[in-house]
């Protein structure tokens, strides 16, 4: 079951450099891990994370197994105007989580 | 700068040793002097066993208490159900043993003229150095919680005023309050401690102030025993304990004293009772002595508890690196013996045996209620690992069971203090 979590500042001034956090859960099997009767265990990892500001990509992460269960992607951008971040988490067996979150600049 | 100041030492630290053998002319020349830091079970214990092993050798505690108070069933104090003071041990029959107890901070460390500094400025030289000093809560780790800001949030990390802190705000706290706990990432002191504790208190909540509930921020997803502390909140305590575990955002990052609030990557907590747990290193004196690494901990080894870092010096109990062991009383106990054992074999030059450790951990959810995990540890490519698989109570099982484990806990407790203390 996913789910996100996200920390992004309700409000910022004009020009602050704010952190956003994000928070996926997901299991992040590498596909190199077999079971006790030798199988190999499919791949199941989130393949990309991309955030929008206001419809603007600002970041991106293409994420490999070597990366360990939920990942926690922080990051930081400017706070230029008002309005919408989207988070989008895609990843194999058709995985695809979104999150948003509303920032107001004065 | 650095050479004076080495040679200096060297010199200061050769005046006191003579000082010490012309101001102790009883000793004989061949009486071996081990000196132990730290009056905790792991000290102790280690003091005890080496006078036992070998009664003609000069065994010397430096422990600034002079009355011990134990974290194991400490937090049965928080929850009411026992008096701090059947947690506390002097040191008197260690004494009647033969051991001399310095009542005296230890201050310094110097390993190439192997001596002892207390804090009165005298000098103790030994053979062998025995560090057993436990945790220090690390001050510097989370943002807004230091000292002072522990005498508003307590840790109650180290048994005594800090138990007794908790205990009296719980006791003041309205009803339909938050206790809110904090627990840091491995490793720290008795990993399964933050969920008996957040079990108890929801005990004395459940009878005194039935509206309230118990938050657990939390730095890990697993923790030992969970099945079985989860089924018995379940049932004991339904609705009362809430977790949010590691990949739910639940690791603590900061904390604001003025406000009473914990925050974590993804929310701010306001808490009626806030009880941080910080993250943790060895004792200060193991770093004073240069046998703690990066990690704030000691690695030894574990066949001779023989610090990797400081020559004729071992480091038992919370402070070392032992590998699969759980830092606990137990453990401490275990590698007191194992480690006065071999201090024994290396001084008369005889190759130390390797030693078998148990480990045992009770965890008590209510009164009449507790369970327990045993383990049984070896030394193996230089580190401590289970040998066999532990044995943890089931975790379907009916309460006679519980009851029973109950009292196997309190009587583990009796054995392990009178084995420590006398």
């Amino acid at each position: 079951m996913a789910s996100a979590l996200i920390n992004v500042p309700a409000k910022a001034k004009r020009g602050e450099i704010i952190e956003i956090k994000t928070l996926m859960s997901h299991i992040m099997e590498t596909g190199y891990r077999r079971t006790a009767t030798g199988e190999l265990i499919p791949r199941n990892i989130i393949t990309s994370f991309s955030c929008r500001y206001n419809g603007a990509e600002i970041f991106r992460a293409d994420l490999f197994p070597a990366i360990a269960a939920n990942p926690f992607i922080t990051f930081f951008t400017v706070a230029t105007e008002s309005g919408k971040f989207d988070f989008d988490w895609i990843g194999d067996n058709g995985f695809a989580e979104s999150a948003s979150a509303l920032i107001t600049v004065e | 700068m650095n050479a004076l100041q080495t040679r200096r030492n060297v010199v200061r630290g050769l005046a006191a040793a003579a000082a010490l053998t012309l101001a102790s002319p009883s000793f004989a020349q061949s009486a071996a002097r081990v000196v132990v830091i730290g009056g905790g079970f792991g000290g102790a214990s280690c003091a005890r066993a080496l006078r036992r092993i070998d009664p003609a050798l000069q065994v010397t505690l430096i422990e600034p208490n002079r009355v011990f108070t134990a974290c194991p069933f400490s937090n049965e104090v928080i929850a009411g159900l026992r008096e701090l003071k059947s947690q506390q041990f002097t040191y008197d029959r260690i004494i009647a043993e033969g051991v001399t107890v310095i009542a005296q901070a230890a201050t310094r460390i110097d390993p190439s003229t192997r001596t002892v500094g207390l804090a009165d400025g005298t000098t103790l030289g030994y053979d062998r150095l025995v560090l057993a000093p436990g945790i220090d809560l690390r001050f510097d780790a989370l943002p807004g919680y230091d000292e002072a800001a522990s005498t508003k949030m307590p840790h109650a990390w180290k048994a005594g005023e800090q138990t007794a802190l908790l205990r009296r705000q719980l006791e003041a706290m309205e009803d339909g309050g938050t206790v809110v706990l904090a627990v840091p990432a491995s490793p720290s002191r008795c990993p399964p401690a933050p969920y008996e504790r957040a079990s108890l208190i929801a005990h004395y909540l459940k009878a005194n102030k039935p509206r309230s509930k118990v938050l657990i921020l939390d730095a890990k997803d697993a923790f030992p025993q969970q099945r079985l502390f989860e089924n018995a909140w379940k049932e004991l305590y339904p609705g009362m304990i809430e977790r949010i575990a590691l990949s739910q955002g639940g690791r603590v990052v900061s904390v604001d004293p003025a406000t009473n609030t914990i925050v974590t990557d993804f929310g701010n907590y306001p808490a009626k009772v806030a009880n941080v747990i910080p993250p943790q290193k060895a004792g200060r004196i193991a770093e004073i002595a240069g046998a703690a690494d990066h990690t704030g901990w000691c690695p030894i080894d574990p066949v001779t508890f023989a610090s990797k870092l400081v020559p004729d010096v071992h480091v038992i109990g919370d402070a070392c690196i032992a590998g699969g062991i759980p830092k606990s009383a137990s453990a401490a106990n275990a590698e007191a013996k194992a480690c006065a054992t071999a201090i024994i074999s290396l001084m008369a030059g005889k190759s130390p045996e390797t030693p078998r450790l148990n480990g045992a951990c009770y965890n008590t959810v209510a009164p009449g209620y507790a369970f327990s995990l045993s383990g049984l540890y070896q030394p193996k490519d230089g580190q401590f690992v289970e040998v066999e698989a532990n044995v943890t109570s089931p975790v379907d099982a009916p309460r006679e069971v519980r009851q029973r484990e109950a009292d196997t806990a309190q009587a583990w407790f009796k054995t392990i203090t009178v084995d420590a203390f006398g």
